[in-house]
């Protein structure tokens, strides 16, 4: 199966958060598309070198690096560094001002959800590419470019950036005094715990009681974190520690979630020196938490520090134990027998929101086109956020457009290419100026959304020739017959099927899909999709 | 989503934009699987097919009633005569808007057009004798109808600003015309009749407060107030009240009147987050209570203060080097009486008002950000800051109307010599 790793058109410009790239293959954990974006300055390189994106195929005997530098494409024998995890390939290999992607063991041994790790602290986490990497024995790419994207209308790009950084720094979830600049993504901790949606012993429950002591204020007094970010992001919200243990990635909010209350600890340093064993392995956090949940449910057998360390690496050197979970929650629960334990949508474990406590995000994960995904449509966006105004998230009622609308708003962002966050503050009216001013070709909000329903529903078309349809589309059960955790203001509780099963339908109408949630030929010509059989 | 379709309905009529019947009643549609409309309207085959061709989930259709009417139809013909945008100053536009796009014709294509690149759209059509039924303003939504609601007002009051600042400046350079005089006298009644701050201020909840059910309670009858007194537009400005160690502040995109289950705590020490949803002007909200002290801070956007705040001497500000960034850049100590203006735009960034507000509460209680709105303090509850803002509004009201009146006078003197 290929592997693709691609720029957008506003790689390496001046436009906000463009910094990024994006990777993507059929996922080895789902059989989905699978993809995930890429942080760093992986993106902004390789449109330096001259590349618009890198399409990997066939695989080598041996492990093999690709370097890229300007034009010249090598493959550089990899061996020494087989084995070897990411943090030391970055050692070892002193790319300087290179950007450098690679894979762990985890990758190696065929993890279902081993990562990329790209210029030591960004993870390509979801979906499991870096076992797409593993199988092909590509054990890292390197670029470095000398180029200089070309602007067509400099001016008018400058005036779009100015609009959407204008639009960032009135945004309190971006900028704000406890925005995602100065907490990282961890600052959403709080807020889950506040809205009863905090997944707590793999979803049986939605508030973990320690969680005042484990949020984002608990880190930045312990680790003292320095701003990080992707290339040409002036929101930088990654937050490196200077103290504890200095320069070490600090976990993201999904990591500081599922390594505490999903799996039933209280320990910030533990999430801490778990995130950095998934970075330095390979492994994608979420869903190696979550098949953790699972294992804990499963065998009754609670954790403790020292035991997530074990079998994390258990996973990632498929030994032990890790010799099953390394396939994932899905494929773990079932072969024990208790396949409903596995917190999974489509086999992909889902992140740190409960869907009990936002009906949109319910919606979303059940329809994403990679699995369990709170990224696809994001509708924390307007169910917590309240942007670009606040939705009821204890309600059905108009969801079903409004994820479709989403789902293409976000196949967009990530062909721009720009960070999902930032579309908390700006939107496309904006990002549409910034393309006009980079290519010259003048092109609307609506031009762009077009272009993310043909995404989306291309993303369908696959999935649906391998076999998924309506009857994947689905939630657990764990939400439709247990209650969440409520709290003085309000109930949790479980999801109503009926309500569930009417938005989706709605949904499919909207999407143009059939009741069964298969593509048709009609509306794949419509989009100018040529859809044969 | 026909309760949201009412409900937004409502709120035009209830903020003076709209009336209940007649031509300028509201028209919001709204789509799941169907689309449904809040009443029956000849506009709704062409509205129909904007929504076919928008990736959208709501519609307002507005034809503004009196005196939008006559301000927002002005802006729109002199738009269609040269750039075919309304470039309104205040800060609602700059941030959120951008400009404003006008079309002379009520078809779907147009309107699609213009919505494709901008979140409304005006239009303004006119019969072969040049008679125009008024402007009608759309904004569509792509979560809920509240975001046309938003964008709709945010047009009434962009126009509102620009027009008596233009008028203002034109009056002072010599650039006003008949047909903008007689826009103007058209209007004065409306002004006339409609006074900022009629609610007394003593009929808030007065303070100490002691717990938190109290302060949120004062929160939401102050921020109803606000509204009621037409001192704010739809889900603008924002409210607080400190009690140590808590800091209740409203949450961003909140309305002041619909403030129940919209108030977020935030601890003074920082140890928690959960404010992430609050307000964008938090940073500013508690810089200013740790350097003065006070309890209670009230932000709104009173039209008249918004207008004199841009109010700046021609000459001074043809001199000025940065006469295109005054917002952000205004390097002038400027006063109205002795309340202070200060440039700045919302939130946190390198210019943002969190750097040059809580400063200026240093030697008043009252400060006006240019082209933005009023924050007002209280020493324990809402009766303080409310009477400050209402006041400030009142003074600036009527330092607008003699300036009006004693630039007119002089104009006629000098035409008759
Ligand atoms: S916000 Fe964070 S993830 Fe997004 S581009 Fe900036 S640093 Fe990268
Ligand atoms: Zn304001």
């Amino acid at each position: 199966m290929p592997v693709c790793l691609f720029t957008g058109p506003l790689t390496a410009t001046i436009a906000p958060t463009s910094g990024r790239c994006h990777m993507m293959s059929i996922s080895p954990l789902t059989g989905l598309v699978g993809d995930g974006s890429m942080g760093g300055k992986m993106g902004v390189q390789l449109k330096r070198a001259g590349w618009d994106g890198l399409v990997i195929t066939g695989k080598s005997d041996t492990p093999v690096g690709i370097h890229i530098q300007d034009n010249q494409i090598t493959l550089a024998p990899a061996g020494r560094l087989w084995g070897m995890p990411a943090d030391r390939v970055h050692d070892t290999l002193a790319p300087g001002k290179d950007s450098l992607a690679c894979i762990g063991p985890a990758g190696e041994n065929g993890v279902r959800f081993a990562a990329v790790i790209t210029d030591r602290y960004h993870a390509a986490g979801r979906t499991g590419l870096g076992a797409s990497l593993g199988v092909k024995k590509v054990k890292y790419i390197r670029v470095s470019g000398t180029g200089r994207t070309r602007v067509r209308y400099p001016e008018k790009l400058k005036q779009a950036r100015e609009d959407i950084v204008r639009l960032t720094a009135a945004s309190p979830a971006l900028m704000g005094q406890f925005g995602l600049s100065r907490l990282g993504t961890g600052a959403l901790y709080d807020l889950m715990d506040n809205r009863c949606m905090m997944p707590t012993h793999n979803f049986t429950a939605t508030r973990f009681g320690p969680a005042s002591r484990l949020n984002a204020h608990a880190y930045a007094a312990a680790f003292q974190p320095r701003r990080h970010g992707c290339k040409g992001c002036h929101i930088l919200c990654k937050k490196i520690a200077t103290r504890a243990d200095p320069g070490a990635s600090l976990p993201e909010f999904e990591a500081m979630s599922h390594f505490t209350a999903l799996v039933g600890l209280d320990d910030i340093h533990a999430v801490t020196a778990a995130n950095q064993v998934c970075n330095r392995l390979g492994m994608d956090t979420i869903s190696a938490a979550s098949a953790l949940a699972c294992f804990r449910e499963i065998t009754g057998r609670d954790l403790t520090p020292e035991s997530l360390m074990t079998l994390l690496e258990d996973i990632a050197f498929d030994r032990g134990s890790g010799k099953d979970l390394k396939h994932g929650a899905a494929h773990y629960a079932e072969s024990m027998g208790h396949p409903a334990a596995a917190m999974a949508v489509k086999g992909l474990e889902l992140p740190a929101y409960d869907p009990r406590g936002a009906y949109g995000m319910a919606l979303g994960y059940a329809m994403s086109t990679r699995g369990g995904c709170h990224l696809r449509a994001y509708p924390i966006s307007h169910e917590i956020l309240r942007k670009p105004v606040a939705t009821d998230r204890f309600s059905f009622s108009g969801k079903a457009r409004i994820i479709k609308i989403s789902e293409d708003l976000n196949a967009v962002v990530d062909s721009l290419i720009a960070c999902k966050f930032t579309f908390f503050a700006a939107g496309l009216e904006e990002y549409a100026n910034a393309l006009h001013g980079v290519t010259g070709n003048p092109v609307t909000a609506r031009d762009l959304l077009a272009v993310g329903e043909k995404t989306v529903y291309n993303e369908r078309i696959i999935n649906s020739l391998n076999g998924f349809d309506a009857r994947h589309d689905t939630l657990p059960d764990r939400f439709f017959d247990h209650p969440g955790t409520g709290c003085a203001q309000f109930f949790v509780p479980p999801i109503d099927r009926a309500g569930f099963e009417s938005a989706k339908s709605a949904y499919y109408a909207v999407r143009g899909l059939t009741p069964e949630g298969r593509p048709t030929k009609e509306k794949a010509k419509q989009l100018g999709i040529d859809l044969h059989g | 989503m026909d309760d949201l379709i009412q409900k937004y309905a409502h709120k035009l009529i209830h903020a003076g934009l709209a009336t209940a019947r007649g031509a300028n009643a509201p028209l919001i549609g709204g789509k799941d699987q169907a689309l449904v409309w809040n009443r029956t309207a000849q506009e709704i085959p062409v509205l129909t097919s904007v929504f076919d061709r928008l990736a959208i989930n709501s519609l307002v259709f507005l034809r503004p009633a009196p005196p939008y009417d006559r301000i927002i139809g002005f802006l729109a013909d002199r738009a269609l005569k040269t750039t075919g945008r309304i470039t309104p100053t205040d800060c609602e536009t700059r941030t959120f808007l951008h400009d404003l796009p006008v079309a002379d014709q009520f078809t779907a294509q147009g309107m699609v057009q213009a919505l494709s690149c901008r979140k409304t759209v005006i239009i303004l059509t006119k019969d072969r004798r040049g008679q125009s039924r008024g402007p009608a303003v759309i904004a569509p939504g792509t979560v809920t109808p509240e975001q046309g609601f938003v964008h709709v007002s945010s047009v009434c009051f962009a126009c509102f600003v620009k027009f008596f600042s233009d008028y203002l400046s034109g009056l002072k350079t010599g650039h006003t015309d008949p047909e903008m005089d007689a826009v103007y006298q058209q209007i004065l009644p409306f002004l006339e009749t409609s006074q900022p701050g009629t609610s007394p201020s003593s009929s808030l909840m007065s303070g100490p407060f002691t717990d938190e059910a109290q302060a949120t309670a004062a929160m939401s009858q102050a921020g109803k107030q606000v509204v009621a007194d037409g001192l704010v537009d739809s889900y603008f400005g924002n409210i607080s009240c400190c009690l140590n160690p808590i800091l209740y502040i409203s949450q961003t995109g909140a309305a002041l009147d619909e403030l129940e289950g919209c108030i977020d705590p935030v601890p003074l020490d920082g140890s928690s987050s959960a404010g992430i949803t609050a307000s964008s002007e938090l940073s500013a909200h508690l810089e200013i209570i740790a350097r003065t002290g006070c309890r209670t801070i009230l932000h709104g956007h009173p039209r008249f203060s918004v207008i004199l705040s841009m109010d700046c001497d021609p000459d001074q500000k043809a001199g000025c080097p940065f006469n295109t960034r005054c917002h952000t850049h205004c390097p002038v100590s400027r006063h109205i009486k002795n309340i202070p203006i200060v440039p700045g735009e919302v939130g946190t960034g390198p210019f943002g008002l969190c750097h040059t507000l809580p400063k200026a509460f240093d030697g008043s209680d009252t400060v006006i950000v240019y082209g933005h709105g009023v924050f007002a303090t209280g020493d324990v509850d809402f009766i303080p800051a409310f009477s400050h803002m209402t006041a400030v509004e009142t003074l600036c009201k009527n330092h607008y109307l003699d300036q009006v009146k004693q630039l007119t006078q002089r104009t006629r003197k000098s035409e008759l010599s």
